[in-house]
C-alpha cells in the first residue's frame, strides 16, 4: 500500500503569493495514497528538509512528492534528504509549482487550480516510481588528449603531473599549435617559442605522457570511464626510434621548394621536413605527395645520406593502435579564415597583402626573414604598414557574425613589433572597437598608440589597389566623417578565426555537439564550460571559441582538474535511468537496435539447459545506456521499459492531469 | 450562464531543451496561459503516440510535443526519431477522424523561455476557436456500441 508524502514549499512568497497553499494542501491530503501533506515556509533549508525527513522515519512513507521548484534545481537536495531518511533517493518526485506555474501566471485560482493537478498527476506517478540502484562503472584512468597545441599540452602535463597517463595525439608532424608560429606574445611581449617550446619538451618527455605525433583519432567507442579509441599513425617513412635528427637528410633533398605550411608560404621547405627548427619529437616526415621517389621510383637521395642503417623507409605503412580510455580531452584548435573570400583587399593578387599570420612569421627571429621585416614581394622594408582589423569578423554579411577575440590584441602587438624594428614606419589601423579587456590589455593597446605611436582610424576599409607601386587603402575615417585614402607598402589583414575545416565531421566522429559555425559546444556556457553534453568528453582551447593564449592554458587545466576528478575514484556512479529489456516477449526483431544512438543494445542467446539456443533477444548495456528511451517506444512488442520514466509511470501521471 | 470554454492542453517535453525552456520562461516570469499542463520526458524520442491518444482520451483539448532543434538533441538523434513518429502517425490520425490541428509539434531549446510562452498562448488561443475536444469521446462511444463482434 503506497504511503506518499507531499511537501508543499511556499519558497517564501515565491510560490505562496499565487497559489493558494492551504487548498492545494488540503487537495492533495484527500487523494488516495496520500499519508501526509505538509506546507512550509522553504522545504529546501535545513529545518524543511528535517521535517521531509522526520515525516518519512515516522510514518514508513514509501514515496515523496516536493511541490516546490524544478527538479533541475532542487532534485538532488530532495533524493539526498529521502536516502539520509533511509527512503529510496529516487521514490521522489518534484512537482514544479514555481517556474512552471506560480511565476508564469497572475490568476490565483487558476494557478493554483493547475499546481493541484501538476501535484497530484506527480503523486500518481510516484506511486509507480521503482527503488533504482546507481550503476557502478569502471573508470580506465588513461586520458586521451586530442591536439597539441598549448592548450593540448598544458592539459597533459596537468593530467600526467597529477600521476595518470596520458596519450597525447597530433595531427601535424610536431607538438606546438599555432602558438609555435607566434613571434612575441601580448601583453608582455615575451617571445612564443621561448615560452613554448620548454612546455613541448617537457610533454615528449613526461614518463606518463606518451606523445602521437602525425597521428589521428579514428574511431571513439564507449562511454565515460571506458573509452576505446583507435589512434591512426601515419607513416612517416622515417624510424621514430632510429633517427636522431641530425637533420642531414633534410640538407639534401633536391625538392627545396615547396611553400611551408608553418611559414605561411613565405618560406620554402624540403619534400623530408621537418615543420620548423625546434619541432618536437625533432624526426622528419616525407612528404609523400612531393617525394621525388613517390612520384617517379627514383631518388631516395634522403635514404642515401642518413648514416642509420633502415632508419628511412619507403615501405613504412599507415599503423593502428588502439587504446582503453577513461576521459577525453578535445583541444583540436582553429584555422584562419580564407581571406580570399574579400577581393576588395586584394589578399591573393598582392603579395604585400597579408594575414596577421603571416606577419608573425614576418617578425619571428625564427621566421624566414630572420625576424626583419620585409615586403614579401622586393624584400624591402615598408615604410608605411596598414592593419585592417575584422577582415571577416563581426560582419554578417559576408565574413562570421561573432568577435574573434584576439585580433585587436595581437594588432597593436604587431604595431609595436613594427615600431621596434623600423623606427621611421609608419603604421594605420583602420579598426570598429578597440576590445582590449584582459589584465594589462588595455595598457598595452595604450601603449601602442602613445608610445609606439600606432594611428588608429575608426572606421572600415572599402577597397586595396596598386598604383604606382604602392597599395592605396582607401575607407573612411568614421570620427572625423570623411573619407581616406592612405599609401602603403604592406596591408596585413586581421583575419577571422574559424574552426578546423573538419571540425564538424570530428565532433560526429567523436559524439560531441557543435555550433552553426563548428566550434563545439560546452555542457553550459557559463556553469560548465569545459565539459561537453557527452559525459566523459571536455574541451579547452579555440576548438570552443576563440581564444588567446592565457584563456587557452585556464581552461586546459580546468579540463585537468575536470578529468582528475574523474580519475579520482575507481569506481564512477551513473543515474540508474536505463533501459531494459522484458526478454519473455522480445521477439528479437531488432527495432531498438537501430533506434539506439549509443549502440549499447546488444543481441543475447537464450539457452536452455542442453545449451540448446531458445531464442535470441535484446539486451541493454546498462553502462552505455544514457536513458534516452528511444527504444523504449521504437519497441513494437513493449518489451522495453525505461527506468524512472515506465510507461506505467507516464501513463497514470497523464491519467492524473 | 456557464463559464466560457477553458481548454487543457497537455505536453509532452524533454527534460533538456524544452522543460528547460519552460524553466527559464519561468525564471524571467513570463506570463502564459494557465491552460498547459507538462509532462516531463527524457526525451522526445521517449514520447509514445499512445501518450498523446492517453492524453485526448482524458480530456486534453490538444497536445503539445517539443523537444530540441533538430541537431541539438542531448541523445543525438531521440528528435529525429520522434520527427519521423510524428510523420507516420499524423498519417494515422487523418485516418482515425482525430483532427491533425489537436496536436502541435514544436522545437524549443532550453534557451527559447519567451518561444515557450508565446506557443503556450497561441496553443491555447487556438484551441479555444477549436472548441472542446470531443471527438475522442464520440469515437470511443461508437466502438463500445459496436464492439459485440
Amino acid at each position: 500500500m503506497a504511503k506518499i508524502g507531499v511537501f508543499v514549499c511556499h519558497c517564501g512568497e515565491n510560490i505562496a503569493s499565487k497559489v493558494d497553499t492551504g487548498n492545494l494542501v488540503k487537495a492533495l491530503s484527500d487523494h488516495p495514497g496520500v499519508e501526509i501533506c505538509n506546507e512550509y515556509k522553504y522545504f529546501c533549508s535545513d529545518p524543511g528538509q528535517e521535517t521531509v525527513k522526520r515525516a518519512i522515519r515516522e510514518n514508513n512513507l514509501t514515496g515523496v512528492v516536493v511541490a516546490a521548484c524544478s527538479p533541475r534545481m532542487h532534485e538532488t537536495t530532495f533524493r539526498k534528504a529521502c536516502a539520509e531518511a533511509g527512503l529510496n533517493p529516487y521514490m521522489l518526485e518534484l512537482a514544479n509549482i514555481r517556474e512552471q506555474c506560480s511565476w508564469v501566471h497572475s490568476d490565483k485560482d487558476q494557478a493554483t487550480e493547475k499546481a493541484i493537478e501538476i501535484t497530484r498527476s506527480l503523486v500518481e506517478k510516484v506511486k509507480r516510481n521503482n527503488e533504482l540502484k546507481p550503476i557502478s562503472v569502471p573508470v580506465t584512468r588513461r586520458a586521451l588528449v586530442i591536439g597539441g597545441g598549448i592548450a593540448g599540452i598544458q592539459a597533459a602535463l596537468d593530467i600526467a603531473g597529477a600521476g595518470r597517463e596520458v596519450i597525447l595525439v597530433e595531427r601535424e608532424p610536431s607538438i606546438g599549435g599555432h602558438m609555435s608560429q607566434l613571434s612575441e606574445t601580448f601583453p608582455t611581449l615575451d617571445c612564443s617559442q621561448c615560452i613554448l617550446t620548454p612546455r613541448m619538451v617537457e610533454a615528449i618527455q613526461h614518463p606518463n605522457i606518451k606523445v602521437l605525433t602525425y597521428s589521428e583519432v579514428e574511431e571513439v567507442d564507449g562511454y565515460i570511464g571506458n573509452f576505446k579509441v583507435k589512434v591512426r599513425k601515419k607513416a612517416r617513412y622515417v624510424d621514430m626510434d632510429k633517427c636522431t635528427g641530425c637533420g642531414d637528410c633534410i640538407q639534401k633533398c633536391p625538392v627545396k621548394k615547396i611553400p611551408s605550411e608553418f611559414e605561411c608560404g613565405l618560406g620554402n621547405r624540403t619534400a623530408i621536413y621537418t615543420p620548423f627548427a625546434q619541432a618536437v619529437p625533432n624526426v622528419p616526415v616525407i612528404d609523400k605527395n612531393r617525394c621525388t621517389y613517390f612520384k617517379n621510383g627514383k631518388c631516395k637521395i634522403c635514404q642515401k645520406t642518413c648514416q642509420i642503417e633502415n632508419c628511412i623507409d619507403f615501405e613504412m605503412q599507415d599503423t593502428y593502435e588502439e587504446f582503453e580510455i577513461g576521459a577525453i580531452v578535445v583541444a583540436t584548435g582553429f584555422q584562419i579564415q580564407d581571406t580570399t573570400l574579400y577581393g576588395e583587399y586584394g589578399y591573393g593578387k598582392y603579395k604585400d597583402v597579408i594575414t596577421g599570420l603571416s606577419f608573425e612569421r614576418l617578425a619571428s627571429a625564427s621566421g624566414p626573414t630572420a625576424g626583419k621585416i620585409l615586403r614579401p614581394s622586393d624584400g624591402k622594408e615598408p615604410e608605411t604598414v596598414v592593419f585592417i582589423q575584422c577582415a571577416g569578423s563581426r560582419d554578417p554579411s559576408k565574413g562570421v557574425k561573432y568577435c574573434s577575440k584576439i585580433c585587436c590584441m595581437y594588432t597593436a602587438k604587431h604595431a609595436m613589433l613594427y615600431a621596434h624594428k623600423h623606427h621611421d614606419g609608419n603604421s594605420k589601423i583602420f579598426y570598429m572597437d578597440i576590445r582590449a579587456a584582459g589584465k594589462g590589455y588595455d595598457e598595452f593597446t595604450r601603449r601602442a598608440i602613445e608610445e609606439d605611436e600606432a594611428e588608429y582610424l575608426r572606421g572600415r576599409v572599402s577597397k586595396v589597389f596598386e598604383e604606382n607601386g604602392k597599395l592605396v587603402v582607401r575607407g573612411v575615417d568614421t570620427l572625423l566623417g570623411k573619407p581616406v585614402e592612405v599609401k602603403a607598402d604592406m596591408v596585413v589583414l586581421a583575419t577571422a578565426i574559424v574552426p578546423q575545416p573538419d571540425a564538424k565531421e570530428f565532433a560526429k566522429k567523436i559524439g560531441i555537439g557543435y555550433d552553426e559555425y563548428g566550434f563545439y559546444n560546452e555542457a553550459h556556457l557559463k556553469l560548465r564550460p569545459v565539459e561537453t553534453a557527452t559525459a566523459g568528453i571536455y574541451l579547452c582551447g579555440a576548438c570552443q571559441s576563440p581564444k588567446d593564449i592565457p584563456d587557452s592554458v585556464a581552461q586546459a587545466s580546468a579540463t585537468a582538474a575536470k578529468v582528475l576528478g574523474l580519475f579520482s575514484r575507481e569506481q564512477l556512479e551513473r543515474e540508474p535511468v536505463v533501459a531494459a529489456v522484458g526478454e519473455s516477449t522480445c521477439a528479437g526483431c531488432w527495432g531498438c537496435v537501430s533506434a539506439c544512438p549509443y549502440n549499447a543494445i546488444e543481441q543475447k542467446e537464450i539457452r536452455d539447459r542442453n545449451g540448446n539456443l531458445v531464442k535470441e533477444v535484446a539486451s541493454v548495456n546498462p553502462g552505455l545506456c544514457q536513458g534516452c528511451g528511444t527504444c523504449v517506444t521504437f519497441c513494437r512488442s513493449n518489451s522495453i521499459d525505461l527506468a524512472g520514466f515506465t510507461e506505467k509511470q507516464i501513463f497514470a501521471e497523464v491519467m492524473a492531469l | 450562464m456557464s463559464d466560457p470554454f477553458e481548454p487543457k492542453i497537455v505536453a509532452f517535453v524533454c527534460t533538456y531543451c524544452t522543460y528547460a525552456g519552460a524553466d527559464l520562461a519561468g525564471t524571467s516570469r513570463l506570463k502564459y496561459a494557465p491552460n498547459v499542463r507538462i509532462v516531463r520526458l527524457p526525451c522526445t524520442g521517449r514520447i509514445s503516440p499512445m501518450f498523446i491518444l492517453k492524453a485526448l482520451q482524458k480530456g486534453a483539448d490538444s497536445v503539445l510535443v517539443s523537444g530540441c532543434h533538430p541537431g541539438d538533441c542531448h541523445f543525438t538523434s531521440g528528435n529525429y526519431h520522434a520527427r519521423r513518429r510524428w510523420t507516420v502517425f499524423r498519417a494515422l490520425l487523418s485516418f482515425t477522424g482525430i483532427p491533425e490541428e489537436r496536436i502541435r509539434f514544436s522545437w524549443i531549446s532550453a534557451a527559447e523561455g519567451a518561444k515557450f510562452a508565446e506557443l503556450i498562448n497561441e496553443i491555447t488561443d487556438d484551441t479555444r476557436k477549436l472548441g472542446p475536444f470531443t471527438q475522442y469521446q464520440e469515437l470511443q462511444k461508437v466502438i463500445e456500441t459496436q464492439s459485440s463482434y
